[in-house]
């Protein structure tokens, strides 16, 4: 019984391992080709490890396509995103987790129900009003239709619920105001919740890429996805570029989610199996 | 109240609080609509009116820039539904969906088991499963798009050393949605099987050791044990990858841009074709709303049989 049981641990190792193995591949690969020459990435049968260490593709993408104009229009768009809609979002949360007024439970379930919209719907029309507004190709148009979120305010008004009304209570006897009863009360509570959901928008608004292909025409207000999608349309075989390319529009996140993985995680099952 | 104060002064004080906390109340309708209208106006404007507008403008004829917006009764439907190429798209779509997404949640289901179990290094494993989610599927498909190169693509090589005669992965009807639906399941593996794990922390661990005890082996308790118990979880998972494999759009654009002749055209690249290159926005707006109707009836099955919840304990 001993050795079929080691031997039945030792093939879920294996076959495990080899998974996740396979997973990352396609990133190693990106790695290790962005820092081979052209000819080496070419070679038949293809090398593992670069044979000279060719930095200088990061600087020959980076001078083809303009990514720090890229990044910078990137970092614009995904900061004020998540500002705006931490802010907005805690305060639509707040007036359905802690106000009583007409027809709150009504109005809540509009709004959620609006999440079943697919963003295909309202893209044409949200496309002809900055149109309307002039706002096309600017970065308003990038920014403004993403100030609110409807799962934002869910996620927020779930936590919200959670603390419990006593501090807001001596508060409100203290004199404190509606806005600095959430300001100075339940926000410094919700750090987690907060922090989850700012990832999420972050995240969202960095790797967002049909919106900007819509309303981004000039190359100066191109985001990071986009310029890479060009980039990738105009040198079609440069793969060395490519990679580098793609190693600089997939790195901040990366990075970002080596350091918070909790926050990625839970965030996913919040918005999976919540009540 | 405190009983050291005397009876009278506590009722005009108890009056006092009365009034305050009318006044207070009253005053919760006007700070709602402080408090909400940041996120009203970004609704009304980008969302409910949108919706509204775009169900009218399929019902239209019109390009956007003209000012001139014909009525034209159901003709966008009908020229819809009489299209060979709609069709053919909601077919590679349809396609798309129900092999990534049976593929996609058997693998999960798969990973999160074992990592549930007593494995080293279990963390390290999560993250690396997880990575795909949450990079750009922009940068993930140039990625790919190399790796399936015909003639210089690692994939290609990798079959060639078992003996797999070289598969043209881009210009191949057939090869290039298999490569869709590769990808598809790679990108979408770790998401399911977070929430799988998710899932498998609520089964609680004497249902297996009952199994035990009554001589169960390791493939019957999966399948009588986690598999039913998993089930809420499942169909959850089913309709969200569903929905989300209907939309699907990012990794065609980059990698395949619908090709080769359409074959790997879905619904919204469709869509987007109609809307931002030819500028019929009536059209455009139609399908939309097909879309719309489609992940419509996905959704009310969500609510419909989703709620049921399975308890654990007895």
């Amino acid at each position: 019984m001993k050795p079929l049981k080691s031997l039945k641990i030792v093939s879920i190792h294996i076959f495990i391992y080899a998974g996740a193995l396979l997973t990352v591949a396609p990133f190693l690969w990106m790695v290790l080709t962005s820092l081979k020459g052209l000819g080496e990435i070419l070679a038949y049968p293809p090398t593992f490890l670069p044979e000279t260490f060719h930095f200088g593709n990061y600087v020959e993408a980076f001078r083809t396509a303009s990514f720090g104009r890229y990044y910078l229009n990137t970092f614009i768009v995904a900061v004020s995103c998540t500002l705006g809609q931490l802010m907005t979002c805690s305060m639509a949360a707040f007036a359905f987790a802690r106000l009583r007024f007409w027809g709150r439970d009504a109005l809540f379930l509009l709004f959620l129900g609006t999440m079943m919209i697919p963003g295909q719907v309202t893209m044409i029309p949200t496309f002809i009003i900055l149109y309307w507004l002039g706002w096309i190709d600017t970065y308003w148009a990038l920014v403004v239709p993403g100030l609110a979120s409807a799962f934002g305010t869910f996620l927020l008004r779930q936590f919200f619920l959670t603390i419990p009304r006593e501090l807001e209570d001596a508060a409100y006897i203290d004199g404190c105001s509606r806005f600095g009863v959430l300001w100075r009360i339940i926000l410094p509570l919700s750090r987690p919740a907060l922090a989850t959901l700012a990832i999420f928008i972050f995240m969202y608004f960095f790797n967002d890429f049909l919106w900007p292909l819509i309303v981004v025409n000039s190359e100066e207000m191109r985001t990071v996805q986009l310029g890479l999608a060009v980039f990738r349309d105009r040198y079609l075989t440069q793969w060395d570029l490519l990679m580098a390319g793609s190693v600089t529009a997939t790195l901040p996140i990366l990075l970002v989610f080596f350091v918070a993985q909790k926050y990625f995680i839970k965030g996913i099952t919040l918005s999976g199996l919540k009540d | 109240m405190q009983s050291g104060i005397p009876p009278t002064k506590m009722d005009t004080s108890k009056q006092r609080n009365r009034r305050q906390k009318i006044r207070f109340y009253r005053r919760e309708g006007m700070s709602a609509i402080f408090f909400l209208s940041p996120t009203m106006l970004v609704f009304s404007v980008f969302i409910l009116f949108p919706v509204l507008f775009s169900f009218y403008l399929s019902f239209h004829s019109w390009n956007m820039f003209s000012s001139e917006r014909t009525f034209v009764g159901l003709e966008n439907y009908h020229h819809m539904i009489t299209n060979p190429e709609f069709w053919q798209v909601l077919k590679n779509t349809a396609i798309y969906t129900f092999a990534t997404v049976p593929l996609s949640i058997a693998l999960a289901l798969a990973v999160a088991f074992f990592l549930n179990k007593k494995i080293i290094g279990k963390k390290l494993l999560r993250t690396a499963y997880f990575t795909p989610v949450i990079v750009s599927a922009v940068a993930a498909a140039v990625i790919w798009r190399w790796i399936y190169d015909p003639s210089f693509g690692l994939l290609n090589y990798a079959l060639g050393l078992i003996g797999i005669a070289p598969i043209n992965w881009i210009n191949d009807a057939t090869a290039a949605m298999a490569a869709l639906i590769i990808m598809g399941v790679w990108k979408s593996l770790g998401f399911n099987m977070v929430l799988y794990l998710a899932g498998l922390q609520g089964i609680p661990e004497h249902y297996y050791e009952a199994a035990d005890i009554d001589g169960a082996g390791g493939w019957l308790k999966f399948w009588r044990i986690t598999v039913p118990l998993l089930g809420p979880t499942t169909f959850f998972i089913t309709v969200m990858s569903v929905i989300t494999s209907f939309q699907v759009f990012d990794i065609v654009y980059v990698l395949t841009h619908g090709g080769p002749m359409g074959a790997t055209k879905v619904l919204v690249f469709y869509l987007y074709e109609h809307a931002f290159k030819f500028f019929n926005m009536g059209y455009a707006s139609a399908a939309a709303y097909v879309l719309f109707a489609i992940i419509f009836i996905f959704t009310l099955l969500q609510i419909r049989y989703g709620r049921s919840k399975v308890h654990y304990t007895v």
